[in-house]
């Protein structure tokens, strides 16, 4: 019988990336005992490689800017299926959160009178993205690691969460084992927060670590919480192509934002043939105008390379298939361009963005101050996840909440970049000082000691089918290689219940899995654990596209090309049913107050 | 066109362990954590390594390649001989956990023995502060820092002495001239540097600056001016003078 070593907290929060670990320092300041679970070492996570900024309304570039107009278009971007209360919590709330960053010691970028300096983003009206040349998650997270590890938090690194633990109907913890050794674990805990990421790792090209294998919203799913919104998979435009094994590696929007333009192999900035109805007021109708917005003045709209994101990348794999792509089935995107407007523009482009500079010359040889990119979409985030209340973070499961990129809602159909980081912070906060309420408010909870030894028992179950059976590796990437062919940026019935057919052979074979040598540091192991998890996101994903007849923001349905006014209205929810099966249905948007449909039509 | 090449990576774990050589294909533009990868997906399964990012962001691939500490997701593939087997070990001065994961848990550790930031009071009455993009500058280069641990990996007084008792480092010391020289910190840290993290210990020799991924001028920008720091109130007997007055 499998041994658990033991702890107990108020609040348990799993994932120390920006969301959880902004929730554990908002429980410790409210007075509660803290421990924090994650899978790499601290700092790690994914949140450190965020690169463009944070987005928030300050107004230090443009007055103009307030949480109104952020609000609008995070709606706008969400195509309308947001979580409304989200997001005016989240435009609210940001600029608080940023300057709380720097009380803790982040130093941003400044404007000339030395305010934080704020930059353009796809989507976003003003500029409104605080950042740190091009590692703003660097900065956020360290800021954020170095004030918690004072705040008086317990963390347990390179420790997997294996399944939450109940107590009747209430949360009452976690178990999970570490991965130094392979021990077994249960964090006994009165409220928990998830704040484990992402589901990258579910497609081929990502950029994706392997932390990102949808752990947070299979524990949740298994728990019985509801799921919203899984068919939105954001594909980020500029991923990098080439050479092959640095493929889906991010090249930051700010890249555009700073003034890079797409172009395809005849040297046509093709974004210009292609503009959204509901962007059409906003968008530069010359390339002239399009380098002013870029370069700050107020008077010029936005160029169409800063469409939102899900636009993009369909107009760039429309270029590619269309035979108009770049060498290596990419599009060019250039910075170098801007030499003819800009005096020293070498020594500019590399101060901006110093580590694309950086990446592109050790990665690829290319000096992006001299030459184009070669990009093309990469899997990039997921802005479905757990189904929560707005104000509180509060999942269906009493003592359960959620933040960060595993929370659903303040997203929609589609996310504004610099939005996910301002998210963490806006509702890692919320979540941590509600959980700390919770605590607060409720009663010891027990643990199951049965239900811990079969969570052990089929952890360590790969051992006993040994090294000579299925090869956990290769699941995975047969399963990364349906999804990416099947349920990828445009999508169709017939290919996605193929998938369907596809994710039920993977879920025998994944059964089947084995590993072999000991629990100690063993990768193997590890990815044979994380394919159950893969699997149920990556069904729900394809369920959730499957049921949802229309085309809106980041899904394309080439069965179904246009939107369609009645699915406008409503989210889908993926929940496992008694019958232990995966149920899909939609549901309809809370009706939104008048206050701020007014913002919206005001902004329109 | 790949190549085939020999990777001699080292197996084991605290009890033990030694090189064992696996052969790989090497194709164009490949980094040497995709050659382990390759390796570890088709012949060692229960191979152990940490990786993130895989693109130079988030420290943690350090390892000793041909010798030399390095990430192995920003090790090309292309600059190595591949005529000679490509040795593959872990960071010396840290515990190995197994095969190539080392035990860096002292680092977060030591960290905690400086102390935090501690802002000055706003300068404007909405709670928000001034600063000169300049003054911003001579910082970010320390927060550049991606903790990967090279530079400790390298540094004779920990992998020679092991003084990690006595001596953080040069990356805690890169993190403590960014809080020092930090323009909105309030705290005193030069009292710690000298006694209890002895700066003293570090007699320049360069080699952190060196492996430094990020380029950080850890000894003259960061080192050297907390050493003065620590001159100029210790030892410069004007301004000793000056203080007693
Ligand atoms: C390359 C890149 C660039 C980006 N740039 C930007 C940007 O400029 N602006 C922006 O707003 N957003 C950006 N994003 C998106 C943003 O960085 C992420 O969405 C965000 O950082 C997610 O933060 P998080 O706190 O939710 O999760 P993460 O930071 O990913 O943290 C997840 C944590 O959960 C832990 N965890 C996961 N599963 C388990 C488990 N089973 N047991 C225990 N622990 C677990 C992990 O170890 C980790 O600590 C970018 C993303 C990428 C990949
Ligand atoms: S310069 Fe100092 S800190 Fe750096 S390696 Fe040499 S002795 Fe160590
Ligand atoms: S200072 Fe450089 S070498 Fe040292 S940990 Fe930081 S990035 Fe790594
Ligand atoms: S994997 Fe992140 S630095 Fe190498």
């Amino acid at each position: 019988m499998p041994e658990f070593q033991r702890f107990s907290y108020d609040v348990l929060v799993i994932g120390a990336g920006g969301a959880g670990l902004r929730a554990a320092i908002e429980a410790a300041a409210n007075g509660v005992t803290v421990g924090v679970v994650c899978k790499s070492l601290l700092g790690k996570a994914h949140t450190v490689m965020a690169e463009g900024g944070i987005a928030a309304a300050l107004a230090n570039v443009d007055d103009r800017d307030n949480w109104r107009v952020h609000f609008a278009d995070t709606m706008r971007g969400g195509q309308y299926l947001n979580n409304w209360r989200m997001a005016e919590l989240h435009a609210k709330e940001a600029p608080e959160c940023v300057r709380e960053l720097e009380a803790w010691g982040a130093l941003f970028d400044r404007t000339k009178d030395g305010k934080i300096l704020q930059r353009n983003f796809g989507g976003h009206k003003y500029p409104r993205l605080a950042h740190v040349g091009d590692r703003t998650g660097l900065e956020m997270i360290r800021t954020l690691q170095d004030h918690g590890i004072h705040a008086g938090m317990e963390v347990h690194m390179e420790c997997t969460v294996l399944s939450l633990l109940l107590d009747g109907n209430r949360i009452a913890g976690a178990c999970g084992y570490d991965r130094e050794k392979g021990r077994f674990y249960v964090w006994q805990a009165k409220a928990v927060v998830l704040a484990t990421g992402g589901i990258g790792r579910a497609f081929k090209i990502t950029s994706n670590s392997w932390e990102y294998t949808g752990d947070g919203l299979a524990l949740a799913y298994r728990a019985g919480a509801e799921l919203q919104d899984m068919e939105f998979v954001q594909f980020h435009p500029t991923g990098m192509v080439w050479p092959i094994s640095v493929r889906g590696i991010l090249v930051t929007e700010g890249v555009r934002g700073e003034g890079g333009v797409l172009r395809n192999k005849e040297g046509r900035r093709f974004m210009f043939d292609d503009i959204p109805e509901l962007y059409k007021e906003q968008t530069a109708d010359s390339e002239d105008e399009g380098w002013r917005y870029t370069q700050g003045d107020k008077a010029a709209r936005r160029p169409p390379e800063l469409l939102t994101r899900d636009h993009v990348a369909r107009c760039i794999n429309r270029e590619v298939k269309a035979g108009r792509g770049s060498p290596h089935g990419g599009v060019f995107l250039d910075i170098s361009w801007i030499k003819e407007r800009l005096p020293k523009s070498e020594e500019h482009i590399k101060r901006k963005l110093p580590s694309m500079y950086h990446q592109f010359k050790q990665l690829a040889d290319l000096d992006i101050t001299k030459e184009p990119m070669e990009v093309g979409p990469t899997t990039h985030y997921m802005m479905g996840g757990v189904r929560l209340d707005g104000d509180s973070q509060a999942s269906t499961i009493p003592g359960l909440f959620a933040a960060g990129e595993v929370a659903a809602g303040l997203h929609g159909a589609n996310r504004l970049g610099g939005n996910s980081l301002s998210d963490l912070l806006v509702f890692g906060r919320r979540a941590g000082r509600y959980a700390a309420a919770f605590a607060k408010a409720n009663g010891q909870v027990g643990v199951d000691e049965t239900g811990l030894q079969t969570a052990a028992e089929a952890a360590l179950a790969p051992f006993e089918r040994g090294s000579s059976a299925e090869n956990p590796y290769q699941v995975q990437y047969d399963l990364q290689e349906a999804m990416q062919n099947l349920v990828g940026i445009v999508r169709t019935e017939s290919e996605m219940e193929q998938a369907l057919e596809v994710i039920g052979q993977l879920r025998v074979r994944a059964e089947r899995v084995g590993v072999g040598g000991n629990c100690e540091y063993n990768n193997g192991w590890h990815t044979a654990i994380d394919l159950g998890n893969l699997l149920i996101v990556s069904e729900a994903v394809t369920r959730a596209a499957l049921l949802r007849k229309e085309s809106r923001g980041a899904q394309f349905r080439e069965d179904f090309p246009g939107k369609d006014a009645e699915w406008g209205k409503h989210n889908i929810i993926v929940k496992r049913g008694a019958d232990g099966e995966m149920h899909v249905e939609k549901r309809l948007l809370p009706p939104m107050p008048e206050e701020l449909k007014a913002v919206i039509e005001e902004m329109k | 066109m790949a190549t085939p090449a020999t990777f001699r990576i080292w197996r084991g774990n605290s009890a033990g362990g030694g090189f064992q050589d696996y052969s790989a294909a090497v194709e164009e533009g490949m980094v040497v954590l995709d050659a382990v990868h390759h390796i570890q997906a088709q012949q060692a399964p229960d191979l152990a390594v940490r990786w993130n990012c895989k693109a130079g962001k988030c420290g943690s691939c350090s390892a000793e390649i041909n010798g030399m500490p390095k990430l192995m997701c920003m090790t090309r593939l292309s600059d190595i001989d591949l005529n000679e087997p490509v040795t593959i070990e872990p960071m010396h001065t840290f515990p190995v956990i197994r095969d190539l994961v080392t035990d860096v848990s002292w680092n977060f550790k030591a960290k905690k023995t400086i102390k935090q930031f501690k802002p000055r009071p706003p300068d404007a009455p909405d709670g928000t502060w001034r600063v000169q993009q300049a003054d911003v500058e001579r910082v970010q280069e320390f927060r550049k820092c991606i903790e990967c641990f090279l530079c400790q990996d390298v540094c004779h007084v920990l992998r020679e002495h092991h003084k990690q008792d006595e001596f953080i480092g040069p990356r805690l010391l890169v993190h403590a001239a960014a809080l020092e020289m930090h323009p909105l910190d309030a705290e005193d840290r030069v009292s710690d540097l000298r006694r209890l993290h002895n700066i003293g210990y570090c007699n320049i020799t360069t080699c952190c600056r060196q492996v430094c991924p990020e380029s950080i001028t850890i000894t003259e920008n960061a080192i050297i001016p907390l050493k003065e720091r620590v001159v100029d109130r210790y030892f410069d007997p004007l301004k000793r003078l000056f203080r007693i007055l």
